[in-house]
Parts: structure tokens; C-alpha cells; sequence
């Protein structure tokens, strides 16, 4: 399934838990110390650094690009560190995740309440994800190195909905179902 | 005595750094390819085959396997006959890896302060583990360790009592709660014995060894090989969607321990183990 972001909530309703879904548009990159900061940002009345409503974060801290390239690894990182950030986010009108590994009930519950998405990328496949990355440039906190907050335009990026926003979460199915099937 | 100058040292370690973050070590790259033709789970086999189009374009284009290229863990056997010229061995280590990470465009993880959390941008220090061992050569193994599946490690100080049956469910549990997070395919790394500090050591230098090697200890290598089953049945499998790929090998290494104990720790590593040794 190929879909455009941002997207809206009625695009996120479509998204089935086991999905696979390749994403073509803008997403951003931020991770733990830029969820720290939006977060605190955001708790003392402030905006984040750019606007959540119907868009896509990616948990994604790079390696350096090189002369010529776009970026460099860039595989997704473990999601469950932003959990204590991500309801007070997705309150904010962010659509979707894209991470690794499991997700908090807090967090889980929001995803429900706000009809958001959680997909995961493929961990430890940052070279093959980086050639989906067309156009990359840190739009904030550019001191946080690594950990800035970059906007990318992303190409087929492949996907697969972990946890859909009526709650379904593939990582308790998807091990059920395959001892089912055994 | 042989005399050994530490720009050599630097040199080693600057390309090792680099090299073990681009190329597969090949134990690795066997497994993850004869796990891809094993492989029943639907989701687990596509993963499996990304894994696979992964290492090659990191090794072809020259980037990094994994994003997270690590803290640099290192084990050093110095050879108790050779004499080091230059400046300290520590200094060189880390001179390397500064380097190696500026020079290979590896990303720089390391924060200076636990808490304060500022990033040193040169990703040093590294984490050295020394050994004095017999012999003119210096050993150096580099294993370049991602935390996605570190912080998914464990110590348990089971009681001797505990035995065996112990051990393999103190390993499973650690497995069932990394599940995706450690982003399996795993490599188990298991430290039995010693205390409550050696037996993370060991578990660590357990990653280094081969994928697919046995402990030298018959009942050790029986007990590999078992919980390596129970692993593989739980159906974690391949991004934790489902398989029978959920680590592609466990390690265990051991020491002599006290009577009133049985130290247990369980070291995660990830699809992505790297893991480099030269000896100069």
C-alpha cells in the first residue's frame, strides 16, 4: 500500500494493524534529547519547532552524510524511550510513529483517544532506509548534533503498522498467530 | 623485548572502528543468510531478505550497517613481554576511535555526563577491558556495541539452587522482554559465574565469539544449544513480527564462582554484532 504524508485522520483510520505500507512525502526525524526538549518546551506553554498537526515523526538519530549523499545510516531507533513524551504530542495532532519495539499503555491509549498510528521500520537496516531519503535538512535544535530535528522528504519508504488507532498491536498478533499457524 | 609504538596502535583502531561498522562480520552475514532460507514466518522472512539487501548496500555504497555505530567496547590482551612506546595505551585507544569515528562519518553517541548528557562529538572514551596475558603481542577485539538491545540486558544473582533450570529461564525471560526491541534476530551473550561484575564482562566478551561456536565445556555447549531452542520457539522471530528467527546464537561463557552464588548476566546484541580482532 502506497500512501502520501502528512496524512489525515481519515487516511490513519484506513491503517490496519500489519500493514505494510510504503510512505512517499514529508516526515521528521527526532529522538531522545529533541523529545525532551519539545516536550519541556511544550509543558511551559511553548510551540514546537514545527507544526505536529497531521504529520510524522521518525525516531531517528543519523550517521554524518557523506560528500554527496543525502544522509547516512538511518535506521530507526527504539521507540519506547519517547514514551513518556508521545501522549502530550499526539494531543498536539501528531498523526504517526515510526520507530522500533514496543510501546507503553499510556502511550498505546493515547494512540487510540488521538486516531494516531505507530509503524515500525526495520531495525538495524539503516543503509537500505537511507536510499529512501531524498532531501534531508535540520530545521531545529541543530546543537543537538545527531539528535537535531530534521525535515526529509522520503521516497517508498517502507513501513509496517505496528499498532493501529483502534488500538490492534501487531507485535501480540503477529507471534500468536505464527505459533496458530505452526 | 618487542617494542611496539602507539601510533600503530591508533592506526589499527581507527580502521578496525571504521571497518566493523561497514562490513558484516562474516559469522554474522552466514547466519542472518541461512536464517533468511530457513525462515517460515511471512513478516520474518521479508525482514530477513531487508537485512540481507541491507549489508550489501552498506558494503557496496560504504555506509554504515546500522545508524547506531555504537559505543566502542574493546578487550585488549596485553602481552606481558611487549614494551609500548609512545604515549599511554589508554590515550591511544581513544585517539583511534576519534578517528575512526571522525574519518568513517560513524555517528558520535557518547554523552560525557550520565545526566548532564552532553555529547563529547568525538565518541570517546571507549570502554576498555585490559588482560595481561603471556606472550610480545597486543590483541585487540572491537566490538562496537548499539544500546537498543544493551538496554535490554540483564543481571540476575540466581542462587546456586537455581541450577540449571535456573539459567535457561533467567535467559528466556531477558529474550521475551527484548522482544522487538533489541531488534532481533539476537545474538544472546551469556556471563555465568565469577560476581556480580564479571559476570556482565563476560557476558559481553560472549558476543565476541563466533556466532555458531560452542563453549569449550561440553554441559556449557549442551546448554548453548538448548536455550537456543527455547529462544527459537518462541516465535518472537525476525523485527519481533513473527518466526522462528528470533536469535541466531547464544553464547555462554563462565568463571569459577563463590559457593553462595551463581551470577547470571544476559548481554543483548542486535542482527548487527560487530566484532573485529587484530593482533599486532
Amino acid at each position: 500500500m502506497n500512501i502520501n504524508v502528512p496524512f489525515d485522520k481519515e487516511e490513519v483510520k484506513k491503517l490496519k494493524a500489519g500493514d505494510y505500507v510504503y510512505l512517499t512525502g514529508t516526515i521528521y526525524s527526532a529522538r531522545d534529547a529533541a523529545h525532551k526538549r519539545m516536550y519541556e518546551t511544550m509543558l511551559e506553554g511553548g510551540q514546537a519547532p514545527f507544526n505536529l498537526k497531521d504529520n510524522v515523526i521518525y525516531y531517528l538519530g543519523p550517521t554524518p552524510a557523506k560528500k554527496g549523499q543525502v544522509i547516512g545510516s538511518a535506521g530507526p531507533t527504539t521507540s519506547s524511550r519517547m514514551d513518556k513524551y508521545t501522549p502530550l504530542i499526539l494531543e498536539n495532532g501528531l498523526n504517526g510513529m515510526i520507530g522500533k519495539g514496543k510501546r507503553s499503555k499510556e502511550v498505546i491509549d493515547a494512540i487510540v483517544k488521538n486516531k494516531a498510528v505507530y509503524f515500525a521500520a526495520v531495525g538495524g537496516a539503516g543503509a537500505l532506509l537511507s536510499k529512501c531519503i531524498k532531501e534531508s535538512e535540520v530545521i531545529a535544535y541543530d546543537d543537538l548534533g545527531t539528535e537535531a530535528i530534521r525535515k526529509m522528504r522520503v521516497e517508498d519508504f517502507p513501513v509496517i503498522v505496528v499498532i493501529d488507532s483502534e488500538g490492534n498491536n501487531l507485535y501480540e498478533t503477529a507471534i500468536e498467530e505464527y505459533k496458530n499457524k505452526k | 623485548m618487542r617494542t611496539i609504538h602507539t601510533d600503530e596502535i591508533i592506526k589499527n583502531v581507527s580502521e578496525m572502528c571504521i571497518s566493523a561498522n561497514l562490513y558484516l562480520a562474516e559469522d554474522m552475514d552466514k547466519k542472518i543468510r541461512q536464517a533468511a532460507c530457513e525462515e517460515d514466518g511471512k513478516l520474518g522472512k521479508q525482514i530477513l531478505n531487508q537485512l540481507i539487501e541491507n549489508m550489501e548496500i552498506a558494503a557496496e555504497d560504504k555506509i554504515p550497517i546500522c545508524q547506531d555505530t555504537g559505543m566502542a567496547v574493546l578487550f585488549v590482551n596485553v602481552g606481558q613481554e611487549l614494551h609500548i612506546e609512545g604515549m599511554s595505551i589508554t590515550d591511544a585507544i581513544n585517539e583511534g576511535v576519534r578517528r575512526g569515528y571522525s574519518e568513517g562519518y560513524l555517528r558520535k553517541s557518547v554523552v560525557k555526563d550520565p545526566l548532564i548528557r552532553e555529547n563529547t562529538k568525538d565518541n570517546t572514551p571507549a570502554i576498555i577491558h585490559y588482560d595481561i596475558v603471556p606472550g610480545d603481542k597486543l590483541e585487540i577485539t572491537i566490538a562496537p556495541k548499539g544500546f537498543g538491545s544493551e538496554n535490554m540486558s540483564k543481571v540476575y544473582m540466581l542462587k546456586p539452587s537455581d541450577g540449571e533450570e535456573g539459567v535457561k529461564a533467567a535467559v528466556l525471560q531477558a529474550v521475551k522482554e527484548a522482544g522487538p526491541n533489541a531488534c532481533p534476530p539476537m545474538v544472546v551473550g551469556v556471563g555465568l559465574g565469577g560476581d556480580f561484575e564479571l559476570a556482565a564482562k563476560l557476558a559481553k566478551k560472549a558476543l565476541t565469539r563466533e556466532a555458531g561456536s560452542s563453549n569449550e565445556k561440553e554441559h556449557i555447549a549442551r546448554i548453548e544449544k538448548e536455550i537456543l531452542e527455547m529462544v527459537n520457539s518462541t516465535g518472537i522471530g525476525p523485527g519481533g513480527l513473527g518466526g522462528k528467527t528470533t536469535a541466531l546464537a547464544v553464547n555462554i561463557e563462565t568463571y569459577a564462582t563463590h559457593i553462595a552464588g551463581m551470577p547470571l548476566a544476559v548481554n543483548m546484541c542486535c542482527h548487527v554484532n560487530r566484532h573485529i580482532k587484530r593482533v599486532l
